[in-house]
């Protein structure tokens, strides 16, 4: 409104007044986007189609430039404090370089793993790269954004990209459904937050969220139908964008259809730069109100746990098991959200970070699993990987242990943190449903651990009960009781002469280090949990 | 805090069988010879053994409070601190468990893939040590949580026919338990935090929290949701006989000797610490469920024709037992329920071994299927015996002296669940002869009388078993010395707590002699004064065979 203001009062000059520009507070943001830009116009002054390799290498230097970059932001903000910039759009603090080192490092693990999927799938170009990087420029666009108007720019432009990667394998018809549905739930969703963003703009007179703080704070609104209209939309647009049940009917569909490296990084990114944006909407401009949005903040996360776990369990196809189990995580977040204090916050950031790492790493090893055109997803290809690749199994069952919250991983402590805030606020009720969905969920990724665990077939199995009995009379007895049993026990279906025979999955050297990244955070910082913890609480103080 | 120790022994009791657990992790099976990982296995437990054997000699009887503590803050953000110590109720659990994991490696070998079952034997032996040594209740819940994850994949890997189905049920019922234990955990923590301004998660610290009388019963509620589960307490154990039944032989002996007793510990050490008022309101609530699962667990075992399934019920009624002592809430009944801990452990632990090698030799655990086993197989049916006359109580032999000090504990108290229990006394007698009989006396069939005897390994094996349960039959004052300060100091806490008047003369002091036959001097800190221990008495001595 200033820039209006001038217009009006000083029609003889009309200068526009651009605000003063701190690129320091959108750096990572500009190298992400720039990245993009570069990789696209080097791609088209070429006649010959750009390698995988360059693009991987290209976007793999992006992302850590955009790290370094978040690096260096931090220190700034810790020895400078937190701070407001680009005419109160931008908040440069704690919080946002807390999510825009999270996108980064999503970024770089999620470069290394499309670099194998797309030689694997033989897909050309750089395509993949350029739209990873937009979308998370927009994703990080998110966590800066201090104005509704800004989190909506960050949301399309992060949403955009990523309807285009989950058509992204073009061989599969699939994908292409995948990405349609996405797109028209996507698109409607976005249209909801936007007339929320005017409902808003509408009861509070701005869209800048300090200022509709301020006014809320000094003004109680007698007949608030409109402020709240606009925090339900918000909210729903929110909800479609993180898969909270009731707005998550499209999440496993389009797991299941785009490729798996797609699906990683949208679990990772989208909901990352989703959740701060959420966090700073409700927390820090509704906190006033809270108690009109905690409510159904709490429905909707008792709902995410408790159908995401549930539905989970009766999953036969892995990326849709990880599409319900991520509805379940994001039901985890939500307690924090509801709980809307410090605490919360703090262990909602902790929470985003760790499911990045558990969930990129995830997707890694199904990418891997999944062979030549994204076919072999089903839990029984799974069966006997243990045998034949220790080392991937090792891995897949670390991850999914830190997924479930076993303890000595990151993820219990994410669960913990959660919990604790819930607790804290005397959401006691919350806290138990959480647990109890943790229990459940427990279940089902034990389930893929086990299957991974177990003999392929009839022939290995009798063979081993044979080798191991303790008395020869009755060794080959007890073999056989195994071997039957396994068969009766195990609920997927028999063991086919295909299951049997599939050979090795190959395992890309840059798809491994990334699964290797994401193992070494899960149990390091599992084991040693002070410097995270300590980060996501400082990003919290240096909330604005 | 006690003083610190320059030698942190307890972490290095815990590290030894995780780092043994990720060692045959990583060693490749193809990498070595074939017996590799067990004998690194057994080495390990050994190494483990010889250190718990360490704290033991380091161990100061007569001094009730945490020793051989150690304090590191591990997430400060979240308060936990990497807090261990030990005293006299945690003392003799870290001892048996450290005594039974080599045996069970070496008695109850896997049929298939030795290097996986020594590898989350080892860790579920680092993650029961410490669950018995945290003193810091979120590390505990770790700990306590992490047992699950090898439990879960002993059943669900190496057991038998409805291995699939047990797991699942094992893991989803004790999961739900503790999912009310952490929520637990979290408000007394916050709860302590809004009265002092620390968060702490440190049993020191949070045992002087005060809770109003809702929020405490509330709370004692929700941590024994999940020790009743784990124990498990009727009616809460409905996952237990399959768990146990369909157990790899090496998987029943450690839940049932070891990892019941968590549940039984956590009660006596969390429940009672935290929460002294809510457990005098809910005793009898406890104290009912007890008897019944005494009464229960026995007449069911009764109606079993299986030999796993019949140790699976009478475990129920001897959990009943301990948590009969354990809410006596005076000197004798808990010192008693912490003895019968260690008792019940060793006792149960003989039994399935046996039992497992009678499965190796006859694959079969059908009461109705063996007959006559005495003549072919006469020390099997000999050490059979003690273990079996230890666990129906019969003087001599360990299953006594606990069982006695509980019903001793229970009569001053609460007379009446006492004399019900006694009850329970005698029909364990009755199943576990009745099974004796049907296995081991009668005319063997042909292939009965083909059964082998235990080989020498196998005498090994259970040889130091057998020598303990006798040794601590005649003689548990070396236990009683240690177990009774820290029980004392328990007493005098829930007393203060409660306020309950202690007549004058009768404070808990330590115990003298505790042999069994002195036993009776035992009677003190009793609210009646002629309560006339000889009536008490009368059961457990007037039930022998």
């Amino acid at each position: 409104m200033p820039t209006l203001y001038l217009l009006a009062t000083s029609p003889a000059t009309p200068t526009i007044h651009t605000p003063h520009v701190d690129y320091l507070s959108i750096l990572p943001m500009l190298i992400m986007l720039g990245g993009a830009l570069f990789l696209m116009v080097v791609s088209s002054l070429f006649r010959k189609i750009l390698s995988v390799r360059t693009g991987t290498l290209v976007a793999s230097a992006v992302s850590i430039a955009a790290l370094v970059a978040a690096l260096f932001q931090w220190h700034q903000v810790s020895t400078h404090g937190a701070q407001v910039t680009i005419a109160g759009a931008i908040a440069f603090d704690g919080f946002d370089v807390f999510i825009q080192i999270v996108v980064a490092i999503a970024m770089l693990l999620t470069a290394l793993i499309g670099d194998g999927y797309l030689r694997r799938e033989g897909v050309e170009g750089p395509e993949f790269h350029v739209l990873a990087m937009a979308s998370a420029s927009g994703a990080m666009m998110m966590g800066a954004a201090n104005d509704l108007i800004v989190i909506f720019l960050g949301l399309e432009i992060m949403s955009i990209a990523l309807y285009v990667l989950a058509a992204f394998n073009h061989k599969r018809a699939e994908s292409g459904e995948a990405a349609l549905k996405y797109f028209v739930l996507g698109a409607f969703s976005s249209a909801v937050f936007v007339y929320g963003i005017a409902l808003v703009y509408g009861a509070t007179g701005s869209s800048n969220l300090p200022q509709i703080a301020d006014y809320l704070s000094r003004n109680v609104i007698a007949s608030n139908g409109v402020l709240l209209a606009g925090l339900a939309l918000l909210l729903v647009g929110f909800g479609f964008k993180i898969a909270a049940v009731p707005f998550h009917m499209w999440s496993p569909d389009v797991y299941e259809g785009s490729p798996s490296p797609v699906a990683g990084f949208m679990a990772a990114v989208a909901k990352a730069g989703a959740f701060a944006a959420l966090l700073r909407v409700f927390v820090s401009s509704f906190g006033t109100v809270r108690a009109d949005w905690q409510p159904i903040i709490w429905a909707l996360a008792v709902l995410s746990l408790l159908v995401g776990a549930v539905v989970a369990l009766m999953q036969r196809d892995v990326k849709r098991m990880m599409a319900y189990s991520s509805i379940n995580h994001v039901g985890f977040i939500l307690l924090g959200v509801e709980a809307a204090t410090a605490r919360g916050v703090s262990a909602s950031l902790y929470y985003v970070f760790t499911y990045m790492f558990l969930v990129i790493g995830s997707f890694a090893v199904i990418t891997v699993m999944a062979r030549d055109g994204d076919t072999g997803n089903q839990i029984s290809d799974y069966r006997g990987l243990a045998r034949r690749q220790p080392l991937v199994a090792l891995a897949f069952a670390v991850l999914l242990l830190g997924q479930a919250g076993a303890p000595f991983t990151t993820g219990f402590l994410a669960k913990f943190g959660v919990v604790s805030a819930a607790v804290d606020t005397h959401g006691y009720v919350l806290a138990v449903v959480a647990m109890v969905s943790a229990a459940i969920a427990a279940f089902f990724y034990l389930r893929l651990a086990v299957t991974m665990y177990s003999p392929v077939g009839l022939v290995g199995n009798a063979a081993d009960g044979g080798g191991e009995g303790g008395a020869s009379a009755v060794a080959g007895a007890v073999g056989g009781d195994g071997a039957v049993s396994n068969l009766q026990v195990l609920t997927d279906a028999p063991p086919t002469e295909a299951v049997t025979e599939r050979g090795l999955v190959t395992v890309p050297g840059l798809t491994a280090l990334a699964i290797g990244v994401s193992v070494a955070f899960t149990l390091v910082f599992g084991i040693f949990p002070g410097p995270i913890l300590d980060f996501a609480h400082q990003a919290t103080l240096l909330f604005t | 805090m006690a003083t610190s120790t320059p030698f942190p022994y307890l972490t290095v009791l815990v590290l030894v069988p995780a780092i043994g657990a990720v060692l045959v992790a990583v060693i490749p099976r193809h990498a070595v010879a074939a017996w590799f990982h067990e004998a690194l296995g057994v080495a390990v437990t050994v190494v483990t053994l010889c250190v718990a054997a360490v704290v033991a000699f380091k161990f100061k009887a007569g001094y009730g409070g945490f020793q051989l503590v150690s304090d590191h803050m591990w997430a400060k953000d979240l308060g936990i601190h990497w807090s261990l110590g030990i005293d006299g109720i945690s003392l003799f659990l870290v001892l048996l468990t450290a005594v039974l994991f080599p045996l069970t490696i070496l008695g109850a070998r896997a049929r298939r893939d030795p290097r996986s079952f020594v590898g989350w034997l080892l860790l579920l032996e680092a993650a029961c040590m410490g669950s018995f040594v945290s003193l810091d209740l979120v590390l505990f819940f770790l700990f306590f949580e992490l047992t699950l994850v090898p439990a879960y994949f002993l059943i669900g890997g190496w057991g038998y026919a409805r291995r699939g189905y047990a797991a699942i049920k094992f893991f989803v019922y004790t999961f739900a338990g503790s999912a009310f234990l952490l929520v637990g955990i979290l408000a007394v923590a916050f709860i302590h935090q809004s009265q002092t301004g620390v968060l702490t998660f440190e049993l020191p610290a949070l045992m002087h929290t005060h809770f109003s009388g809702s929020e405490g019963v509330l709370l004692f509620l929700a941590f024994t949701a999940a020790f009743a589960v784990k124990a498990p307490i009727f009616p809460f154990h409905t996952w237990s006989p399959d768990a146990y039944a369909e157990a790899p032989t090496a998987g029943s002996v450690l839940m049932v000797a070891v990892m019941a007793k968590l549940g039984t510990y956590g009660i006596i050490r969390f429940d009672l610490n935290l929460f002294p008022q809510a457990s005098r309101t809910l005793a009898p609530l406890l104290l009912t469920l007890a008897v019944i699962g005494i009464v229960y667990g026995a007449l069911v075992a009764c109606a079993q024709r299986d030999l796993k399934r019949l140790l699976a019920y009478s475990s129920l009624a001897q959990i009943g037992f301990i948590a009969l002592g354990t809410f006596a809430l005076n000197s004798q009944g808990l010192s008693g329920g912490v003895l019968q801990m260690v008792n019940h452990g060793l006792v149960i632990a003989t039994l399935f071994i046996l039992v497992g090698w009678i499965y190796e030799r006859r694959a079969t655990w059908q009461v109705s299927s063996l007959k006559g086993l005495q003549a072919p197989a006469p020390v099997l049916a000999g050490i059979f015996t003690v273990a079996m006359m230890a666990s129906i109580g019969v003087p001599g032999l360990n299953g006594f002296v606990g069982e006695f000090l509980i019903l001793i504990g229970t009569f001053v108290a609460h007379r009446w669940w006492a004399v019900v229990a006694t009850g329970g006394v005698i029909v364990a007698a009755v199943y576990l002869l009745w099974g004796y009989q049907q296995v081991f006396h009668g005319e063997p069939t042909a292939e009965d009388a083909k059964t082998r005897d235990l080989s020498w390994n196998e005498r090994l094996i259970v040889a130091p078993l057998i020598i303990l349960i006798v040794l601590l039959g005649v003689f548990p004052k070396p236990l009683l010395d240690r177990i009774t300060p820290s029980v004392n100091q328990l007493v005098v806490h829930v007393d203060q707590v409660t306020n309950t008047r202690i007549p004058a003369g009768l404070e808990p002091r330590p115990v003298a002699a505790a042999t069994p036959r002195h036993a009776p001097s035992l009677a003190i800190a009793t609210p009646r004064p002629p309560a006339d221990p000889g009536s008490g008495t009368a059961a457990p001595t007037g039930r022998t065979p």
